[in-house]
C-alpha cells in the first residue's frame, strides 16, 4: 500500500490535494448549519446527474414520443416512477438548497472582498442552474411544459429589431416543436450539466484559495499561531466533513420523506396541468412556472409593458452580481452590522417570498398591486443600497470567533 | 529580440486564430436556424366554414399556430366602434395584418374573423370569451379575447385594450376565400 502510495504520488498530485483540499484545509470552527448548504448542492448535483443518466436510458426526446415515454418510466419500467420522482423532486431540493445558499452569503456578507470571486462564480452557476431547469421543464412534453417553454422563449422576441428572429433561433421552428424539444434534451443532458461541473471546481478553487468566510465575517487568516495554522480554524477533514455528514442524513432523511410521501407536493413540485400532453392549441387555464421561477415571473407580469417586464425580471436576475461593489459597509456579518442593513435585508426577504407566492396567482387586481409594490422593493433594496450602507451604524467586530 | 517584431506576431497570430474560430463557429450558429424541413412543413391550410354558426369559432392549426375563424353575429360587430376609446391600437396601425384586413373588422368579409391564437405579449393561446359583462372581466367587458397567462384582452376584431402587457392587435395571418364556405389559410394570392 505504501509502496502503491509513493508510486502514485510521483505521479499524480495526490496526496497534495488531500492536504491542500481536505486535511490542511483551515476553516473556521464556529460554523453553523448554514454552511451546510453547499456541500447539499454538491450532492444534490451529483443525484440529479446519477438520476439523469437512468431516465435518459428510457426517455425519448421527440414530440411523438416523450409524454408517452415518461409515462413507460413511471408505469413499466421498474423502479422507473422512483427515478424520476428522485430527479424531479431534486430539482426544487435543488433550488432550496441553493436559495438558502445565497442567503447565507448574504446574512454573513460572503461576498465582500476577498470572495468577490467566490459569489461571481456561483451567480454563474445560479443562471445555469435555471437554464438546466428550464431546459429540463420541457422534456416531459406536459401541456405546461409546452407553454412555459412558449412563454420563456417569447421573452426573447421583446427585444428590439433581432428579437423575433432570436426566439426563432432559439427554437429552430416557427413554434415550439419537436425541434426545440431535441435541442433543449441536448442542452440539458450534455452541455449544461458539463458547464455545472466545471464551474462547481472553480467555485471550490476560487474559495479555497481565499479561505471560507464565518458567521462573524471575520477572517481567521488574520491571526495564525507559530505553525501558520489560523487559531480559530480547525481541518476541513475530519472535522467539518464529519459534521457535514450529519447535515447530510438529515437532508436525506427530509427529502426521502418528500419522494415518498408527496413527490408531487400539491402540484408545487410536478405542477397538475403537466399530466396533460402539450396541446399548442390550448393554452392551460391557469399557467405558472415551477415555484422556483416564480419571485422573477411575478415582477415579469408586474409591468403592462412587453419589454418593461422583460426588462425588469433581467434586471432582477442580474443585480445580484454587484453585490460586492453595491455593499459598502466593511462589517460583513449580520450580527454586527446596523439596523438598516438588517431592515433592508428582512424587507428583501419578505418580497422574494412574496413575489414567489404572487408569481403562483393569477395576475389580477390587487395581485399585480401587490407584485409591484414587492419588485420596487427588491430593486430598491440593490440600487439603493450604496447610500444605505455608507454610513451604517455597526457594532465593534471581536478579534476572535465566538 | 525584437519586441516590436514579436508583438506584431502575436497580434498577427491572433488575428488569424480569431478569424478560424469565427469561421469555425459559423456552421454551429447556423444549425440553430429552422431547418429545410421545419420551412416546408409551413404549407398552406384549407378550410370549410360552412357548419361555422353565427357566433361560434373553430380553430385550426396552420404552422403549428392556432388560427381562429370566428363567425360575428351583427351585434358583435356593432360592439367594435363602442370599444374603440378603449383600445390601444383601434387602426391597426402598429400591428400586423395583411393591407386587406386593416380596416376596424380586420377581415375580408366583415363577419368572418380570421386571426392567429397567439398572444402578441409572450405567445400563449387567448381565450375566445364572447359572454358579456361576466363576473371574472367585468362590467364593461363586451366579449372578446382573453389571454390567461398576463391577463391581455383584446376585442372582437382581436384588437388589444390598454393596460395589458401585449403590446399589438392579435396578428391576422394571410387568408383569402376559395368560395362562399372555403378558406384558405397561409395564402391569399389564390385564383377563386
Ligand atoms: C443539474 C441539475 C439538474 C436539474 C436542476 C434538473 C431538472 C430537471 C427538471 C425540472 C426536469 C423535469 C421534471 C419532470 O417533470 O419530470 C428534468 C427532467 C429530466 N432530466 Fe434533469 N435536471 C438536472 C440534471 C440532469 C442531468 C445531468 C441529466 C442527464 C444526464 C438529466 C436528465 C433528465 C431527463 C432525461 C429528464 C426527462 C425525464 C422526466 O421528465 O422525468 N437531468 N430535469
Ligand atoms: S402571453 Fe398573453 S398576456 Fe402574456
Amino acid at each position: 500500500m505504501e509502496k502503491l502510495n509513493t508510486w502514485i504520488n510521483k505521479r499524480f498530485p495526490l496526496a497534495k490535494l488531500i492536504k491542500e483540499h481536505a486535511t490542511e484545509y483551515y476553516a473556521s470552527k464556529n460554523f453553523n448549519f448554514w454552511y451546510g448548504f453547499g456541500v447539499l448542492a454538491f450532492v444534490v448535483l451529483a443525484l440529479q446527474i446519477f438520476t439523469g443518466i437512468f431516465l435518459t436510458m428510457n426517455y425519448k426526446p421527440s414530440a411523438a414520443d416523450a409524454f408517452a415515454s415518461v409515462e413507460y418510466i413511471m408505469r413499466d419500467v421498474e423502479w422507473g416512477w422512483l427515478m424520476r420522482y428522485l430527479h424531479s423532486t431534486g430539482a426544487s431540493a435543488f433550488f432550496i438548497v441553493i436559495y438558502l445558499h445565497m442567503f447565507r452569503a448574504l446574512m454573513y456578507g460572503s461576498y465582500k472582498k476577498p470572495r468577490e470571486l467566490v459569489w461571481l462564480i456561483g451567480m454563474v452557476i445560479y443562471i445555469c442552474l435555471m437554464a438546466e431547469g428550464f431546459f429540463g421543464y420541457l422534456l416531459p412534453w406536459g401541456n405546461m411544459s409546452y407553454w412555459g417553454a412558449q412563454v420563456i422563449v417569447s421573452l426573447f422576441g421583446a427585444v428590439p429589431y433581432f428579437g423575433e428572429g432570436l426566439a426563432e433561433w432559439i427554437r429552430g421552428d416557427f413554434y415550439i416543436s419537436d425541434v426545440t424539444l431535441n435541442r433543449f434534451f441536448a442542452f440539458h443532458v450534455i452541455a449544461v450539466p458539463i458547464m455545472l461541473l466545471l464551474l462547481v471546481v472553480v467555485h471550490i478553487m476560487a474559495l479555497h484559495e481565499v479561505g471560507s468566510n464565518n458567521p462573524d465575517g471575520i477572517e481567521i487568516k488574520e491571526l495564525k499561531d507559530s505553525d501558520g495554522i489560523p487559531l480559530d480554524g480547525v481541518a476541513f477533514h475530519p472535522f467539518h466533513t464529519s459534521k457535514d455528514l450529519v447535515i447530510i442524513i438529515v437532508f436525506l432523511i427530509l427529502f426521502s420523506a418528500v419522494v415518498f410521501f408527496a413527490p408531487e407536493m400539491g402540484g408545487y413540485f410536478l405542477e397538475h396541468a403537466n399530466f396533460e400532453p402539450a396541446d399548442s392549441l390550448q393554452t392551460p387555464e391557469h399557467i405558472a412556472p415551477v415555484w422556483y421561477f416564480t419571485p422573477f415571473y411575478a415582477m415579469l407580469r408586474a409591468v403592462p409593458s412587453k419589454l418593461g417586464g422583460v426588462l425588469l425580471m433581467g434586471l432582477a436576475i442580474l443585480l445580484p452580481i454587484f453585490l460586492p461593489w453595491l455593499d459598502k459597509c466593511r462589517v460583513k456579518s449580520i450580527r454586527y452590522r446596523g439596523v438598516t442593513f438588517k431592515i433592508a435585508l428582512a424587507l428583501f426577504t419578505i418580497s422574494f417570498i412574496a413575489l414567489g407566492y404572487l408569481g403562483l396567482q393569477p395576475a389580477t387586481g390587487v395581485f399585480t398591486l401587490l407584485a409591484r409594490g414587492f419588485s420596487a422593493i427588491y430593486i430598491a433594496f440593490f440600487v439603493f443600497m450604496p447610500f444605505y450602507t455608507k454610513h451604517e451604524k455597526t457594532k465593534p467586530v471581536p478579534e476572535r470567533v465566538t | 529580440m525584437n519586441n516590436d517584431r514579436r508583438k506584431l506576431l502575436i497580434a498577427a497570430t491572433t488575428l488569424y486564430g480569431g478569424v478560424g474560430i469565427a469561421s469555425f463557429a459559423t456552421p454551429f450558429v447556423s444549425s440553430f436556424q429552422p431547418s429545410t424541413r421545419a420551412l416546408a412543413i409551413g404549407a398552406p391550410v384549407e378550410v370549410d366554414i360552412s357548419l361555422l354558426e353565427p357566433g361560434s369559432i373553430v380553430k385550426v392549426e396552420w404552422r403549428g399556430r392556432a388560427i381562429m375563424i370566428v363567425h360575428r353575429t351583427v351585434e358583435m360587430l356593432e360592439t367594435l366602434s363602442n370599444v374603440a376609446n378603449q383600445l390601444s391600437d383601434p387602426e391597426s396601425q402598429a400591428s400586423v395584418q395583411p393591407n386587406y384586413a386593416s380596416n376596424t373588422h380586420r377581415s375580408l368579409k366583415p363577419e368572418i374573423l380570421v386571426v392567429e391564437g397567439v398572444c402578441t405579449h409572450l405567445g400563449c393561446a387567448p381565450l375566445p370569451r364572447f359572454d358579456v359583462a361576466p363576473e371574472d372581466l367585468g362590467n364593461d367587458w363586451r366579449g372578446g379575447f382573453y389571454c390567461p397567462c398576463h391577463g391581455s384582452k383584446f376585442d372582437l376584431s382581436g384588437r388589444v385594450y390598454s393596460g395589458v402587457p401585449a403590446p399589438t392587435n392579435l396578428t391576422v395571418p394571410p387568408y383569402a376565400f376559395l368560395d362562399d364556405n372555403r378558406v384558405i389559410i397561409g395564402e391569399d394570392t389564390v385564383e377563386t
